[in-house]
């Protein structure tokens, strides 16, 4: 039992960030129809803003020390980050919390980079066909990423957590199961929470602002909103704002459980797609739905007991999945009519 | 006035001898030299090399491309000489290599065998390499060797740790430097024993390759022979990055050892996602859980920072040792790079030195010479003590060390150490046990 659990709370973490990822590109596609591949960049793009912050405040200052001589007998450099030279003990919190800090610099960064990349470039491909669509959307999470590997090199870089968010917590004894029975790491729980009040303030903010309510009618019937007079097209551009917001957040928010490089988003690009399309396309309950589904299938498809029987099946789960579903109710689980049918 | 004396017949004759048989032999010594692929025939020889500057090992890529870049400034004479003048063999003179100063060309073998297979043979087409060394991986050094050996062209492997490498996949024209996944099993084992006791149950996270699989054999024996019993090993993919659905279940599986075999940031990634996990502060079976990393470097010590405290494992060489090998191409690689060197870095310097000193004691770059070199060669004054590139299977033997992380490093670069010893002897073993065959050393034309 309790290593079901355990396998339930993992798939819930990862379902987390697939619900993240997906919930953003089904905003894309639901009010601009556009097939966005560069959303999983957009994801990279936000964890890159947690370690562009650490790196700004741990800009260091050199010192010799000559009492002190490095193994190849220079004498030894100390480093110490600008931040603590500063701003002192405040300066060594403000490094200490480094990645929930960052969240202060990436939703402004990441609201102009997908306002930018919507005006810049996407706006000009709303009439042309899908697969125009994915063609200038995927060059462009290429750029994203060469950009990044030219900025921060190739090679994956570890944002460290709060030291008070390190090691596991005993969640079998918040259960009733006795001590050490079921424990789960901190900052998983943490990604966890994080993601399900996300997904919560997106619905709260569709279903209960004014502006919400205009986008969902925008969603329902575009052509009906723009003839009462709302210039529905500015509110459908703030949406991919708040999408790259969403999937930057996301981004944030895992780099102390993977060190983050330049491929990352490619590596969800996929599987992002899998969960909206098993979700079914333009459905924001549904893409959170099949982010959480696969999630905890994966978890469990992982089990040795499970990999005993059919060898592999961790890596096929997700496919197998979405051929499943698609057989079964070809609009994904919660499908909306009309959505890429001819 | 005659014609042809008796005397003069036997100058003639003499001469034509010499003429027709002797001299043309004098001058075709080298006649192999236009029968193989890439023969340097400018005042350059052409080495490659080939490594993963992206993917999982690209770190230890890194490294390796720092090392071979001060290799080839060493034999063409410029800096400190590093390794130059401790080696035994005093062939190099640091004047280049048979005369021809070494020039380079290097390739991203991206951690993937069929990427790397193509950058080398990119190297060897385009580039005109005459060697190619490199590869962080066991699957890309495999697929190189075998690439090497359709083209005649001597590979010299970076960092691959797999049985398979000089086992059942060796080549003919392939040689490895590095110890292997046995090896580490033979020289880990009695220190678990001492360490953790005789009674532990094992628990396997292993890369899905030929490097894993063989790590993964070698540990299970090592450590079934202790006592030890081994839960069902759990296969990963290469470049997972998220480990936590592997790592789940073995909280819950009463296994009382993680044994990770990963290397590069896969190997930093699960180590601290285990430790993540709060794996180090359990207690499973009434004993203290532990993880084990049997195959580590410097640069994932680094990578894992705190979660490599205490964690058992192998390596090929360390900075820290003693000789004055390790001390003297320490200082010369730290005063270029300001670092010190990773055993990649080492064991790629080396292989690169090695393969020109061989050409060198041959007197010829033609590769079934330079083969007859490298077989059986015993070597010493590399940092390994005495060494010996065996030549039925083109495995060097030599001491392996088993590292532990530090508890209390003294500064940045003090991350491990050194705690035992398994003596070459300890860890030479019978080639046939793995099987494989070198094949031929026809030179070939690429």
């Amino acid at each position: 039992m309790d290593a079901i659990l355990a396998q339930l709370l993992n798939g819930l973490d990862k379902g987390g960030a697939y619900a993240l990822i997906a919930l953003g590109l089904t905003l894309v596609f639901g009010t601009l129809g556009v097939v966005n591949f560069a959303h999983g960049a957009l994801f990279m793009l936000g964890a890159f803003c947690a370690v562009a912050f650490r790196q700004l405040i741990t800009m260091e200052t050199v010192t010799i020390d000559p009492s002190q001589l490095s193994p190849w007998g220079a004498p030894l450099e100390i480093k110490t980050p600008l931040a603590q030279t500063w701003f002192g003990e405040f300066g060594a919190v403000m490094i200490e919390y480094s990645v929930p800090l960052s969240i202060v610099l990436a939703i402004p960064v990441m609201l102009i980079i997908g306002i930018a990349m919507e005006r810049g470039i996407i706006k000009h491909f709303y009439k042309r066909s899908h697969a125009e669509q994915i063609l200038v959307t995927f060059g462009l999470a290429i750029v994203a990423q060469e950009v990044i590997k030219a900025i921060f090199g190739p090679n994956p870089i570890s944002q460290p957590m709060p030291t008070s968010l390190r090691g596991a917590a005993d969640v079998g004894l918040w259960l009733g199961m006795g001590p050490n029975v079921l424990t789960y790491p901190w900052w998983r729980l943490l990604y966890f929470v994080f993601s399900a009040a996300i997904i919560a303030a997106v619905f709260a903010f569709l279903r209960f602002t004014t502006f919400g309510m205009v986008v969902r009618a925008g969603m329902a019937d575009r052509e009906t909103v723009g003839l009462l007079g709302i210039n529905i097209g500015r509110r459908f551009t703030i949406m991919f704002g708040l999408a790259a917001v969403v999937a930057g957040l996301a981004g944030v928010m895992y780099t102390p459980l993977v060190p983050p490089n330049y491929h990352l988003g490619m590596d969800f690009l996929v599987l992002s797609f899998v969960v909206v399309v098993v979700g079914g396309m333009g459905s924001l309950p549904g893409a959170v739905a099949a982010g959480f589904l696969l999630g905890i299938l994966q978890s469990f498809a992982s089990m040795a007991q499970v990999k005993a029987m059919l060898p592999g099946i961790d890596q096929i789960i997700i496919y197998l999945t979405a051929v499943i579903i698609l057989l079964v109710r070809p609009r994904g689980l919660i499908g909306r009519r009309g959505m890429m049918e001819s | 006035m005659a014609l042809l004396t008796r005397r003069r017949l036997l100058q003639t004759g003499m001469a034509g001898i010499i003429g027709t048989g002797i001299a043309p032999m004098m001058f075709t010594k080298g006649a192999w030299a236009q029968e193989f692929c890439n023969n340097p025939t400018g005042d350059t020889v052409t080495f490659g090399f080939n490594m993963p500057l992206t993917g999982a090992y690209a770190d230890e890529g890194a490294d390796q491309q720092r090392a071979l870049t001060l290799a080839v400034e060493h034999l063409n004479g410029e800096g400190d000489g590093g390794l130059l003048p401790t080696f035994s063999s005093k062939s190099l003179t640091g004047k280049g290599v048979l005369g021809k100063k070494v020039a380079y060309v290097t390739g991203d073998d991206q951690t993937k065998a069929d990427a790397g297979r193509d950058s080398a043979r990119r190297m060897i087409e385009r580039d005109g390499a005459i060697m190619i060394c490199g590869a962080s991986s066991s699957a890309v050094a495999i697929a190189e060797q075998a690439l090497c050996q359709e083209m005649g062209v001597i590979y010299m492997a970076g960092l691959t740790h797999s049985n398979d490498t000089t086992g059942k996949d060796k080549k003919k024209y392939g040689f490895r430097h590095f110890f292997n996944a046995y090896q580490s099993g033979i020289a880990l084992g009695p220190v678990l024993g001492e360490a953790y006791g005789k009674d532990r149950v094992a628990y396997h996270l292993t890369s899905d390759y030929t490097w894993g699989w063989t790590q993964e054999e070698s540990m299970k024996n090592a450590t079934e022979a202790l006592g030890w019993k081994t839960i069902t090993p759990v296969r990963t993919p290469v470049g997972a990055g998220d480990f936590s659905q592997y790592l789940t279940p073995v909280l819950n599986s009463g296994a009382d050892v993680l044994i990770l075999n990963h290397y590069g940031f896969d190997g930093v990634n699960s180590l601290t996602q285990a430790v993540q996990f709060g794996m180090k502060d359990k207690t499973v079976n009434g004993k203290k859980f532990e993880i084990v990393l049997p195959l580590v470097s410097d640069l994932m010590a680094k990578g894992a920072g705190e979660a490599m405290k205490g964690v058992y494992g192998t390596s090929n060489w360390d900075w820290q040792l003693k000789d004055a090998a390790s001390a003297a191409f320490t200082k010369s690689f730290g005063a270029k790079y300001g670092q010190p060197p990773s055993q990649i870095a080492h064991t790629s310097y080396v292989q690169a030195l090695l393969y020109a000193d061989a050409c060198e004691r041959a007197g010829t770059f033609y590769p079934p010479e330079v083969i007859k070199a490298l077989e059986g060669f015993e070597f010493d004054g590399m940092g390994n003590g005495p060494t010996l590139y065996r030549d039925t299977d083109h495995q060097c033997f030599k001491d392996v060390l088993v590292v532990q992380g530090k508890r209390a490093p003294t500064n940045q670069y003090d991350l491990l150490d050194v705690v035992a010893t398994a003596s070459k002897e300890s860890v030479t073993y019978d080639p046939a046990i793995f099987g494989g065959e070198l094949g031929p050393d026809t030179a070939a034309m690429c």
